[in-house]
């Protein structure tokens, strides 16, 4: 009756991040209101430099009034403006923006640029421009897909990353990948990579890069780098784009390299305005842009929006002003969470990007298994009171690993999320104590069990 | 360089066609009163551009709306990390009462629904998404809107195979049409899935009757298929019959409660009637749970500002000024369309009888060489290039007999649209038409004429009586020629 799309589940709803969020909205944390509610801390989001963006609004009301600097109404050309080429001013703040946060190492070509209604929806597009249905894309995990597979076919492939290494991708771990896809005779077309990494917080080397590009043009397939977080590197080392590794002379011999690499880029995370859906594909790959700007009819941006954000870019005082403040403000949060959970014993993995932190639990799993890891991530919401992100959402090959998110609250309420770890650590330590202190899979006789219960008694009373 | 995918090299995106040609003709010299009055008056753009006025004064009595504030307060925070795809609900809420007052409130919608996405291009092709998988078919009586070609079929793999419509009943849907499209499409071994249709009619400019409904509720009863009505356009019905939506005709036969009743689909936007494409506002309406769902998630893939989902909350909620606006809207649709009616009649060319839309659907065939597509063509060229004035090929909207134009009047002012008749006037009486009524060509097709009447009637006549009496395969076929072709007559006719 319906399509399979439709009735299938493969578009990924169902999966634990999902499940927590839901649970999450029946209870929700509020300082004043609900203050035993659960605190979203599964939300990739920046609400930390909202006052600067209002500040801005407020000297520039008539921006709003969708007037221009005559005072002039331009409602109605607005209204009426739905070339997907997008708007010409929007786009060249776009450009010279992306290029500030490459430190100007890179230039970009407005019109190698194309809008999408957000980062979601770029991705998808390039992905219907590179790869046919029953194709595969390789990605490395850990990693967030969003819903890349579900309209377009595609068949997404893990690169297996482990923190043996810090997570970062070998050429043994990709190399396996493109072997694994071949037996499956799944053809490749390209590595899809988030740099900085969503949930890592991580950005990768220069070399790391040119590997990959060297891959890439070793197997003739593409490159995506979807750097949605590059307005978020908040410490050093500090950040590298796909576009400038490329321009590296001896990669350049090869003169086709920057018709493989496509950039996706959005202004929810860095600017924290997912509701006004302004994402972008750029790419020196004159079909792709070509393709991705038709396709780009079935999720155009709201002209209302394009007027609004170009003039903020226009803004180069704003924008410097933004972008030091805000990297100060992250990094000051990453940095109270990521001493919070020492204190309580639980190390991050170290990052230098992002609005989350990825979290080792792995010595507060019973069992080195995923269905151990899944218990603690439930007792993590429903006893403690914090919605996290457990690594098998993001297909990590390696239990116990948790995506903390920082950004999306403020301060008094991380303080509060780190005491209830602190006190739920504290529990689950003295437990251990009691039983041996292992990770072991031996029984507990009931005799310590008993004691253990007794001795917890005493310590909350 | 590694190979593309099918998608990025193809043309389904249909963009070669005539209908985006005659557009990039315009956009290199496009007619301005002031700055360029001999340029191409644009008259291919089904935009409502008669009413923005209307709106400012609104804009300006209401600050919030645009000023993202709420009595007062800014909740522009709120609203910039307002990415729910189940959509701001207040908005929602006033879009459904707006859809039910379009309908004279004979049918009311749920807001739950309602799936919001990025204009009606989004909305349709979501829906295919939804209903059908790569390969299988939906039906469209011809002629349809050129963006079919792309929006329903270029990502999702499915077919269109068409229904084909003809002048003898004024274009309507009939049985015989729908069953020879379906054994059409059963003979290319495809599954229908169901039908689209776009009421009121793009290119058509007509509503549908009860009775073209109900044949297609029959059909998809019958057949156990989904029935899509494309109503994008039911806020620009100025003239009787008033408009009948499809949920109306189920809701009186009280197939309500029943199977069909949720594989009935509303797509709606707000960017013909309220003259908005540009902010991108569209919905899906379906009784179906599932579908419901999974559009919802697909919703992701193209949702709306929130910031323009609050804007035009608040403009909907404004009964008062809703109610204002669309009498009004109605009023001045009509009179331009009664213009380019009445001007064109005095340039001896009819229009279809039409009550809804931004565009005429125009009877040009008597001005053809012959009963052709070269000579639609030919003709098409003529008037963009030496009348200039860009218009659609019935051709691109996969008509099946030459010589229909849709002709736009609703995107420019009364002077344009006079200069415009005017322009065509004197092309008219350039080629020697001037005396050749209408009327007198019907009777000569009638009756049997010799030879010796007018050459130029007489040939196109005995084209049309071969048509009606050799089988034409109904299969789908580009009515248009190649890109390469095209751009190599535009040039020499330039």
């Amino acid at each position: 009756m319906l399509s399979s799309k439709a009735s299938s589940n493969c578009h990924g709803q169902d999966s634990l991040y999902f499940l927590g969020w839901q649970v999450y909205e029946k209870n929700p944390f509020h300082e004043v209101e609900n203050p035993t509610g659960i605190i979203q801390m599964g939300l990739a989001e920046n609400q930390l430099s909202f006052d600067l963006v209002e500040s801005w609004l407020r000297k520039n009301p008539d921006v709003m009034g969708l007037k221009n600097k005559d005072g002039e109404s331009v409602f109605r050309d607005l209204a009426l403006f739905q070339d997907y080429h997008g708007m010409p001013a929007f786009k060249n703040e776009l450009v010279e923006y992306m290029a500030k946060i490459r430190g100007n190492k890179v230039k970009f070509d407005p019109n190698n640029l194309v809008l999408a209604a957000g980062a979601t929806s770029a991705n998808e597009t390039l992905i219907f421009c590179l790869a046919d249905p029953g194709d595969a894309i390789l990605l490395p995990t850990p990693s967030y897909a969003g819903d890349l597979k579900w309209r377009t076919g595609v068949e997404i492939v893990p690169i297996h990353c482990s923190s043996s290494n810090g997570f970062r991708i070998s050429m043994f771990a990709l190399e396996e990948a493109y072997e694994r896809a071949q037996k499956l005779n799944l053809k490749v077309k390209g590595v899809l990579i988030t740099n900085p990494s969503n949930p890592l917080g991580t950005t990768m080397t220069k070399d790391e890069l040119q590997s990959l590009i060297t891959f890439a043009i070793d197997k003739d397939i593409h490159l995506i780098s979807d750097e949605v977080f590059s307005g978020t590197v908040f410490d050093s080392p500090c950040f590298i784009s796909i576009m400038e590794a490329a321009m590296d002379s001896n990669l350049k011999r090869n003169t086709d390299v920057l018709s493989r690499i496509h950039i996706v880029y959005s202004l929810s995370k860095d600017l924290g305005l997912p509701g006004f859906r302004v994402g972008m594909i750029y790419s020196n790959n004159q079909t792709v842009v070509s393709a991705a700007t038709k396709m780009s009819s079935f999720g155009l941006v709201s002209s209302q929006t394009q007027y609004l954000l170009s003039y903020m870019l226009a803004n180069k005082k704003f924008t410097s002003n933004y972008m030091k403040r805000n990297q100060k403000r992250l990094k000051k949060r990453k940095e109270m969470l990521v001493s919070g959970l020492k204190k309580s014993g639980i190390n991050c993995l170290k990052s230098n990007a992002g609005l989350f932190c990825w979290v080792d639990m792995r010595h507060l799993l019973c069992s080195n298994t995923f269905e151990a890891e899944t218990d603690l991530w439930k007792k993590i919401l429903c006893e403690v009171g914090l919605n996290i992100s457990p690594g098998s959402s993001f297909h990590c090959s390696q239990p116990g690993w948790f995506r903390v998110c920082f950004a999306n609250m403020n301060q008094s309420t991380l303080q509060v999320a780190l005491r209830r770890i602190k006190d739920f650590v504290e529990r689950s330590s003295f437990n251990y104590q009691q039983n041996g202190g292992s990770l072991s899979r031996k029984l507990i006789s009931n005799w310590v069990r008993k004691l253990s219960s007794a001795d917890r008694e005493e310590q909350e009373r | 360089m590694g190979l593309l995918s099918r998608k990025a090299t193809c043309n389904t995106h249909g963009q070669d066609s005539s209908y985006f040609l005659g557009w990039q003709e315009y956009e290199k010299n496009p007619y301005n009163e002031v700055n360029n009055p001999n340029g191409i008056i644009q008259m291919g753009l089904a935009e409502n551009q008669l009413c923005l006025d209307l709106l400012e004064p609104w804009l300006m009595k209401n600050p919030d709306a645009l000023g993202l504030k709420r009595d007062g307060i800014s909740i522009f925070k709120e609203l910039a990390l307002f990415q729910d795809y189940n959509g701001f609900p207040a908005f929602k809420r006033a879009l459904v009462d707006f859809m039910g007052e379009i309908r004279g409130n004979k049918v009311s919608f749920d807001p739950n629904h309602v799936v919001l996405t990025a204009g009606a291009t989004s909305a349709n092709e979501t829906l295919m998404f939804c209903l059908a998988d790569q390969g299988d078919a939906f039906l469209l009586p011809t002629p349809y809107y050129p963006g079919f070609d792309r929006d329903l079929r270029w990502r999702t793999g499915v077919e269109i195979v068409p229904i084909h419509c003809t002048s003898s009943n004024g274009f309507k849907v009939t049985l015989p049409a729908i069953e020879q499209a379906y054994r059409q499409a059963q003979k290319r071994k495809l599954r229908v899935k169901g039908f689209l249709v776009t009421n009121p009619s793009n290119p058509l400019g007509t509503t549908m009757a009860r009775d073209e409904l109900d044949l297609l509720i029959n059909f998809i009863e019958d057949k156990q298929i989904h029935l899509i009505s494309d109503e994008i356009y039911s806020g620009t019905v100025f003239t009787s019959p008033s408009f009948v939506s499809v949920m109306e005709v189920l809701k009186d036969r009280n197939l309500d409660q029943t199977q069909v009743w949720e594989r009935v689909h509303i797509v709606y936007s707000l960017s013909k009637d309220l003259g908005l494409p540009g902010f991108r506002v569209g919905a899906i309406y379906s009784n179906d749970p599932v579908v419901v769902s999974a559009a919802t998630k697909m919703s992701s893939f193209g949702l709306v500002s929130s910031q323009t989902q609050y804007l035009l909350s608040a403009m909907l909620l404004d009964k008062k000024f809703t109610k204002e606006y669309m009498s009004e809207n109605h009023k001045r649709l009509q009179k331009q369309q009664k213009d380019l009616v009445s001007g064109l009649e005095k340039a001896g060319i009819r229009c279809l009888n039409s009550n809804a839309g931004l565009f005429c659907w125009v009877d040009m065939r008597h001005l053809l060489k012959s009963n052709t597509f070269e000579a639609e063509m030919e003709l098409w060229q003529k008037i963009v290039y030496h009348v200039k004035i860009n218009i659609s090929p019935g051709s691109s909207c996969h008509c099946i007999e030459p010589g229909w134009f849709r002709v736009c009047f609703a995107n420019m002012s009364e002077s344009t649209l006079k200069l415009a008749i005017q322009r065509l006037k004197s092309f008219v009486s350039s080629i020697g038409m001037k005396s050749q009524s209408h009327q007198e060509l019907k009777s000569l097709r009638r009756k049997a004429r010799n030879n010796w009447v007018f050459r130029l009637s007489l040939q196109s006549f005995y084209d049309r009586e071969q048509d009606t009496t050799t089988k034409v395969s109904f299969s789908y076929r580009p009515h248009f020629m190649s890109l390469s072709n095209i751009a190599a007559t535009l040039d020499a006719a330039a």
